[in-house]
């Protein structure tokens, strides 16, 4: 029975591990990109990203 | 039975809360990225009207680059040259940087190619940005 619920955890644990290192988080990058350069180019944020929807690339 | 069914619990917990971690921000807080972020700051008000004049664009990989060397006149463009490329080192290592502090160096391309992206997104109408099709002016 032991055997059993260490092979389990084992199964479960070893995946997850494995699944999260290779995995590139995308949203989370996205918003530490967006917060990196709001502070670098000073924006205000939630002000500037309107605006900058508005500007039709020509 | 019951303390397999409280392990198995335990187990979901435990694997819910590395969920929680991975989908968590990534961790731009170091000293070696706010000493990057201070500098590029404070670069960005000398390289701001070149932005605008279109001397200078956002490249599609998530550097800059002198566009139009003749919006600069003559004798500022050495000066020019010499401001994009410390702006792109500092941007380089501000990819790399935030890659290993998230202990994930392999990360730092496709942390490059979401800035790349982003500062496109978030820059100013008139600026010039670069698309697969080249130059285009927002």
């Amino acid at each position: 029975m032991k055997n059993w619920s260490i092979a389990l955890v084992l199964a479960c644990v070893l995946p997850a591990c494995v699944t999260i290192n290779i995995y590139f988080p995308a949203a989370a990058a996205e918003k530490a990109a967006d917060k990196i350069i709001d502070d670098v180019w000073q924006l205000k944020n939630g002000a500037e990203k309107p605006n900058t929807n508005t500007v039709e690339p020509k | 039975m019951k303390k397999i069914l409280f392990s198995a619990l335990l187990l979901v917990v435990m694997i819910a809360s590395q969920v929680v971690v991975a989908a968590a921000d990534l961790e731009v807080n170091t000293p070696a990225i706010s000493a990057i972020k201070g500098s590029m700051q404070a670069r960005h008000a000398q390289l701001a009207s070149h932005y605008a004049s279109g001397a200078i664009g956002l490249t599609k990989d998530g550097l800059i680059a002198v566009r139009d060397a003749n919006a600069v006149p003559l004798k500022e463009r050495a000066g020019l040259n010499g401001v994009v490329a410390a702006e792109n080192a500092d941007r380089a290592k501000l990819y790399q940087e935030i890659a290993t502090a998230n202990g994930h160096p392999e990360w730092q391309a496709e942390i490059q190619n979401t800035f790349a992206s982003r500062w496109i997104d978030k820059a100013q109408g008139g600026w010039w940005v670069q698309g697969a099709g080249g130059w285009t002016k927002k």
